[in-house]
């Protein structure tokens, strides 16, 4: 059941510079999976629309959400600012989440770069399978890299070559010669366009989770579309919804 | 206290409708808000053949507001008959279908195909400033405006509700060219035409480069052009175009509004219809008003 409630930052930290991990007290966390997004209400009535955060770690208890976030706007400045204690409006738990299933027993390469890394970090943790993280970064602020350390095998690419390999993340996995069953991935858009050409010529399935400007959140506004091979069982046209029935998508199913 | 109020003599529970295209057709909203306790669900623009609507993105953020260019995405009136009107029916709730085209033929083939339908009332858009054809051509001419009125009356079973565009030079002008056509009542404000530039990227930020303005930044147009088209016809308004609070929601009936919907405020406040259904008894509980329809144009000077 979505629902928009008060949670209570617990802390801010950051990370590398304009990177921001807040956790957050919330309700919204007992039903939380992987992939997964809430959207975060900037107080400022003169900003109005809320902004989609993907969940990037869930608590032990399941009573509190970590947020990783980029400072992009006038919204993720608002919430950089919030300080333990403060209430901060969300909406929540919105969104599909990663198929774990479909990975579960077998080989599984996760990939996430830029602002895409951080839902990765709670698909680690949670999926059963043989896992190998791939995350792609600027430079050699490695935001979360340590975390991954943690739950799973890790190679990094960077944009400048500053750590390992110098490239995006198939550059990488061409480099380390890594194979898998399956791909999950987020990030920018150009990445996912790679990921979807690298799965079909590797009879690879992939799972690749998008991103577009949001208005509603759940479904209703047909904001955040994005086009699909067939008809869509619930617009009736070549659109699926991102926020309802994405973030996660097939990569074989949209075309990006 | 009566909270009732009758619009081209259907009685709706309390004023307080969805704006179309904000609600969809009531199911992603009805995890929130109990539909039951709403005057009408509005439902988002229906054509005869499912349309793809605009490339992304179809959304910005604006001062107070935000631009929308989603280019009426619809499944097409035979899905929606199928799927959307009976899910509406399980709720005691008005509906009004808002039907949209590109010819005046498109139009009256939903309008007949409707016609058996269990719907309350029909609202023609006219006044969708995001489709290049049709749509707006017919919301912005009062001599086009008449016409379509004319021959979506000739068709219609229900009773038709003209929703009007702000995006002209006097509205009064486009809503007597309405009533004088038949029209059974009027809906304003559609959105606003506007514009969005990224300084950086120095890129349009929609894809359509124009969007329909919506939310609080638009309320003191709304009001006023409700205001001006209560004075000019005799016909019953429902007003819309930034509501956020009931106090907004009393703000378009003393304007003259006899309905009121709910538009970009859902997404900023999921819960808004249903809050504001229950701040209008308050403040007919707090002045004392037996009839919810003595505030209809009830502004004083």
């Amino acid at each position: 059941m979505k629902k928009k409630e008060l949670a209570t930052v617990i802390s801010q930290n950051t990370l590398a510079p304009d990177i921001y991990d807040m956790w957050l007290e919330t309700s919204l966390a007992k039903d939380a999976k992987p992939g997964q997004f809430v959207a975060v209400y900037p107080r400022d009535g003169a900003t109005l629309l809320p902004r989609p955060i993907s969940i990037c770690q869930v608590n032990q208890e399941k009573t509190a959400l970590r947020l990783v976030y980029r400072k992009a706007g006038k919204g993720t400045a608002e919430f950089s600012a919030y300080e333990a204690g403060q209430k901060v409006a969300l909406l929540g738990v919105l969104g599909n989440g990663f198929p774990l299933e479909a990975g579960r027993g077998k080989k599984v390469l996760l990939m996430g770069g830029g602002i895409g890394v951080p839902p990765i970090l709670q698909l680690a943790k949670e999926l059963e399978a043989d896992t190998t993280t791939v995350l792609g970064y600027r430079n050699r602020d490695l935001f979360l890299a340590e975390d991954f350390k943690k739950v799973t095998n890790l190679v990094v690419a960077t944009e400048d070559g500053s750590v390992g390999t110098k490239g995006n993340v198939l550059d990488a996995v061409r480099e380390n010669g890594l194979q898998a069953d399956v791909i999950m991935a987020c990030g920018p858009m150009p990445m996912l366009r790679a990921i979807k050409a690298f799965a079909a010529e590797h009879h690879m399935k992939a799972y690749i989770s998008l991103e577009e400007r949001m208005a509603c959140g759940v479904g209703a506004c047909l904001g955040c579309v994005t086009k699909t091979k067939e008809v869509d069982h619930h617009s009736h046209v070549h659109n699926a919804r991102i926020c309802t029935d994405g973030p996660v998508f097939d990569a074989e199913d949209v075309e990006i | 206290m009566n909270t009732q109020v009758t619009i081209a003599g259907v009685t709706f529970k309390n004023p307080v409708m969805t704006a179309s295209g904000t609600f969809g057709s009531g199911m992603e909203y009805s995890e929130f808000v109990d539909l039951n306790k709403l005057g009408a669900v509005v439902t988002k623009g229906v054509a005869n053949v499912p349309w793809p609507g605009n490339p992304t993105p179809r959304v910005a953020e604006t001062h107070g507001g935000m631009l929308n260019a989603i280019g009426l995405q619809n499944p097409g009136i035979d899905v929606f008959i199928e799927r959307d009107i009976p899910f509406l029916r399980q709720f005691d709730t008005g509906i009004i279908v808002n039907v949209c085209g590109k010819t005046v033929e498109d139009y009256i083939e939903v309008v007949e195909k409707l016609g058996d339908q269990p719907v309350d009332m029909l609202e023609i858009n006219v006044s969708c400033p995001n489709v290049k054809e049709g749509a707006i051509a017919f919301g912005q001419k009062a001599d086009a405006l008449f016409h379509i009125t004319q021959e979506i009356k000739k068709h219609a079973k229900q009773p038709v509700i003209m929703k009007l565009s702000p995006n002209v030079t006097d509205i009064t002008e486009m809503a007597k060219a309405a009533e004088a056509a038949g029209a059974d009542a009027l809906s304003l404000i559609n959105t606003i035409t506007g514009m969005k530039i990224d300084v950086h990227k120095r890129r349009f930020v929609l894809a359509n480069k124009t969007g329909g303005l919506s939310g609080p930044a638009i309320k003191p147009v709304a009001v006023r052009m409700v205001y001006q088209v209560a004075n000019a016809v005799k016909v019953p308004i429902i007003g819309m175009g930034g509501i956020a609070n009931y106090e907004d929601a009393i703000e378009f009936m003393l304007a003259g509004a006899t309905g009121v919907a709910v538009g970009a405020m859902n997404f900023v406040n999921p819960y808004a219809t249903e809050e504001i259904v229950k701040g209008m008894k308050d403040y007919l509980e707090r002045y004392q008003i037996d009839d919810i329809k003595s505030l209809i144009g009830a502004v004083r000077e």
